[in-house]
């Protein structure tokens, strides 16, 4: 028995993107978002440091050098077009939030007060620049209230903890809705619609040591990737260099920005050795990688030699009061450790998927190395692959990223729905996600969902991280074969209908492999090293043959195929990445 | 060839056994489904001193009873999922160690709400109470070109209750909340006062109105039991109280 609802459009996803989204949509046409978590719950809510946009109230910039940044921070896989539109639409993007009430932090004559973030500068890389807007080190947490704020504002229709299994397609490949399981209850909902926007963020559950909340599974690309989208340069992702040692929970790049340097065990600022001009600010991709040297050549700190330090003590108390308190308590909380005091251990955790669902700039999904658009579907934010973040994203841009894209999809996504027709399902649209869940409670005994997770992440980590290889790689892809099989095979203890989280943390685990297969694949095939992407065995760009984005497909007896798209130019001509 | 994982691994699985710790983990339980009454489980497991509660009950979700049901997300603070009765106080389950509690602790669900399953409590009357009081700024007064001009002080003004993530730690820590679900409860109050207190906001007078009447401001008794229970450091009955005066004394 399933319920069906219909509307004009369906926001999958209640973070930033969906919600930007849906802002759009609501006020034009019906329109609904489905949220596996209280919308607020959204791991938007995580992010930190700062929302770039060269509003220029503190020193001079231009949007014109944040593209830059973005297209070189990102070497060189960022269609330039894209980067230098999000740039463009930044300045309006933030100035939109703060009259919707955002508490950015104030310059002394009540303007919003920027700072200093990892790769972003001034005229193509002179210095740094101030350009990340904020509130303290929560700016994430403050777009996520504001967006949901706006949302209520406008009455938004929600289901709450609805979790979307699959995505409904006419034979000629148009979108027809989506099939949802409703935590409360056991039931499945049928939703039909004409647009459908995935905002599922992203899946850096698939690693041991990640920043990303639990839930953070990669719904949204392996429910449509089973329907035949392709996934855009999954093996890009990005390895934070500064988690907290273990644990993985992310201690912002605004305390370097704020003057917070990283330190090796004998003290040293190793990073002017790596980046002599923006040191500890240089991107993401380049200070992991450092910190892997670092703690090779035997000077990591910790118990097994496999950390390093981030030091704040110098900074003034009440900078550190007022502009990092959150992380600061996240050291005194869970490493035990007065940041006042002493430098922090961390390591690199990994952060965030720079690719995803290939959409165009209006948030449309398009497919193959012609970039047809599919009718109906859009995808925003994490899951989303535009591309802007390119091989490595620049801290901060993910968060513009949601409010610039998530408004150009729910406005293009709008203004279909006017014209589209409803398509009509088929005739039992559930079916197969009946069958995906009876296959799993049906079985009374079986592998542990628990024990796959657990080698899936002790695996990843080991061979698919900061540091890869066609050997590591290889075995990483052995290794998800054998996980697959015992994945057919799980079996759940409990049965019941009413908030079966045991059933949907298995379904997420299925979707994490999904996730996982596609990453591997794209760094198997990818013999060069670019951004975020190391290998050893390979451990140069090669512009001559990969300047291009990979698409992988799900065929339908279970392999992957790669594809190839050219990543679009523009004026900034690839060079070395030197900071 | 060495790999990342050869240099990096924090290894968990390496750390030596007599680092661990036993913890006695004791849960009310509550499915419908299978009785009309809760009852009680208990559970002691191993783990590393600094294990965070929430990543104890995974581990005995994952291993030992995979009914055991309980909302989570970012394990770190910040998006309020797991908020818990635990030992007697309302506290996120992943800002407790298990070197805090050892080597015993008993969870229940936050109290107020009606129990679905488990840990799991209805936030629907929760999220109503925070709709009622118009969390949203609003100002009609025409929109500026670029940003609205704040200062530094009028900014930190409301600066406190701008770090609510919604947990209900607050209300359902709040006896007058417990015994009247017609009250708004703190956490919409502190939502209020976030836009109250908003220099940029114009509608100050519309809350205060929504908080003057019998479900409002003034159920609260003064007991400080929610800002004891916020895990965000909100200093909320202070907040409550700035409220009150501000309706008393139309000043804000």
């Amino acid at each position: 028995m399933t319920t069906t609802h219909t509307y004009d459009a369906l926001v999958v996803g209640g973070g930033g993107g969906g919600l930007r989204a849906a802002i759009e949509l609501s006020e034009r046409c019906r329109t609904a978002v489905l949220s596996k978590l209280y919308p607020t719950r959204s791991h938007t809510g995580a992010a930190q440091g700062g929302v770039c946009a060269a509003l220029g109230n503190v020193e001079e910039d231009s949007p014109e050098w944040h593209a830059f940044d973005t297209v070189k921070g990102g070497d060189y896989l960022v269609d330039q077009p894209a980067a230098r539109l999000m740039t463009e639409e930044a300045i309006e993007a933030i100035y939109q939030l703060e009259r919707w009430g955002l508490p950015f932090n104030r310059t002394p004559d009540g303007r919003i007060d920027q700072r200093r973030f990892g790769g972003h500068t001034r005229n193509h890389g002179e210095a740094p620049v101030k350009r990340a807007c904020y509130a303290a080190d929560r700016t994430g947490h403050m777009i996520l209230q504001t967006l949901y704020q706006q949302c209520v504002k406008r009455d938004v229709r929600f289901f709450n903890e609805f979790y979307c299994l699959d995505l409904l397609r006419d034979d000629a490949g148009a979108t027809v809705g989506i099939v949802a399981f409703e935590l409360a209850t056991g039931e499945l909902h049928t939703f039909r619609a004409k647009a459908v926007v995935f905002a599922t963020g992203g899946y850096g559950r698939m690693f041991r040591v990640t920043s990303n909340a639990h839930a953070l599974t990669g719904d949204g690309p392996a429910v449509v990737w089973r329907r035949g989208i392709p996934l855009e340069d999954m093996e890009m992702f990005q390895f934070h260099p500064t988690g907290l040692a273990r644990l993985g929970v992310l201690l912002s790049e605004a305390a370097r920005g704020e003057g917070g340097i990283v330190l090796n065990s004998e003290g040293e600022r190793f990073m002017e050795r790596y980046a002599p001009t923006i040191k500890d600010l240089a991107p993401r991709d380049m200070v992991s990688r450092a910190i892997y040297q670092e703690i090779k050549e035997g000077r990591g700190g910790g118990p097994n030699g496999d950390w390093v330090y981030l030091d704040i003590s110098h900074l003034d108390p009440k900078v550190i009061e007022e502009k990092l308190p959150d992380i600061t308590e996240f050291a005194r909380i869970y490493l035990k450790v007065e940041p006042l005091d002493e430098p922090v251990p961390i390591q690199p955790t990994a952060h965030y998927a720079m690719g995803g669902i290939p959409t165009d700039t209006d948030g449309r999904v398009v497919v193959g190395a012609d970039e047809d658009v599919v009718p109906g579907l859009y995808a925003v934010g994490e899951c989303a692959c535009v591309s802007v973040h390119g091989a490595n994203r620049l801290g901060t841009n993910s968060l513009l990223d949601l409010v610039v894209f998530g408004r150009r999809a729910g406005d293009d996504a709008a203004r279909f729905v006017r014209e589209a027709d409803l398509a009509t399902p088929s005739e039992h649209p559930e079916q197969p996600t009946l069958e995906l869940l009876d296959g799993i409670l049906g079985r009374t005994t079986g592998d542990n969902a628990g024990e796959i997770r657990t080698e899936l992440q002790d695996n990843m980590f080991d061979l698919a991280f900061v540091v890869r290889s066609d050997e590591s790689l290889t075995k990483m892809q052995q290794i998800l074969t054998s996980l697959r099989e015992r994945y057919e095979r799980v079996a759940i203890t409990d049965k019941g209908a009413r908030y079966n989280t045991d059933l949907m943390e298995t379904v997420e685990l299925g979707y994490l492999l999904d996730c996982a297969d596609a990453l591997v694949a794209g760094a198997l095939v990818r013999t060069e090293s670019r951004g975020a992407h190391f290998r050893e065995d390979h451990p140069l760009r090669d512009d001559a043959n990969w300047l291009k984005h990979t698409l992988a497909y799900r065929e339908r007896d279970g392999s992957i195929r790669i594809e190839y798209k050219p990543v679009k130019m523009g004026p900034y001509v690839p060079m070395e990445r030197k900071y | 060839m060495a790999t990342a994982a050869d240099v990096l691994d924090a290894s968990d699985r390496e750390r030596p056994t007599t680092d661990t710790i036993a913890l006695t983990v004791r849960v009310r339980r509550f499915n419908p489904e299978v009785s009309e009454d809760s009852w009680w489980d208990e559970w002691t497991v191993r783990c590393d001193p600094l294990e965070r509660l929430v990543e104890v009950l995974h581990q005995i979700k994952w291993h030992h009873d995979g009914t055991l049901s309980f909302r989570r997300s970012c394990a770190h603070g910040i998006c309020g999922s797991d908020a818990m009765l635990i030992n007697g106080r309302n506290q996120l389950a992943c800002k407790v160690l298990a070197q805090d509690v050892a080597p015993r602790v008993t969870i229940e669900p936050i109290r107020g709400l009606s129990v679905l399953k488990d840990l799991i409590v209805d936030m629907d009357p929760f999220m109503d109470g925070y709709r009622s009081i118009l969390p949203y700024l609003i100002n009609d007064s025409g929109e500026p070109e670029k940003e609205r001009r704040q200062s530094p002080e009028d900014r930190h003004r409301y600066d406190d209750t701008t770090k609510c993530i919604l947990c209900a730690a607050c209300t359902t820590s709040c006896p007058v909340f417990w015994g009247d679900e017609g009250y708004v409860g703190p956490a919409a109050i502190v939502n209020a006062h976030r836009f109250i207190f908003d220099s940029r906001d114009e509608a100050g007078r519309e809350r205060m109105k929504i908080l003057s009447e019998k479900t409002g401001v003034f159920r609260c008794r003064t007991t400080f039991n929610c800002t004891d229970a916020c895990p965000r450091g909100i200093e909320v009955t202070k907040a409550i109280q700035e409220v009150k005066r501000a309706i008393l004394f139309e000043r804000f």
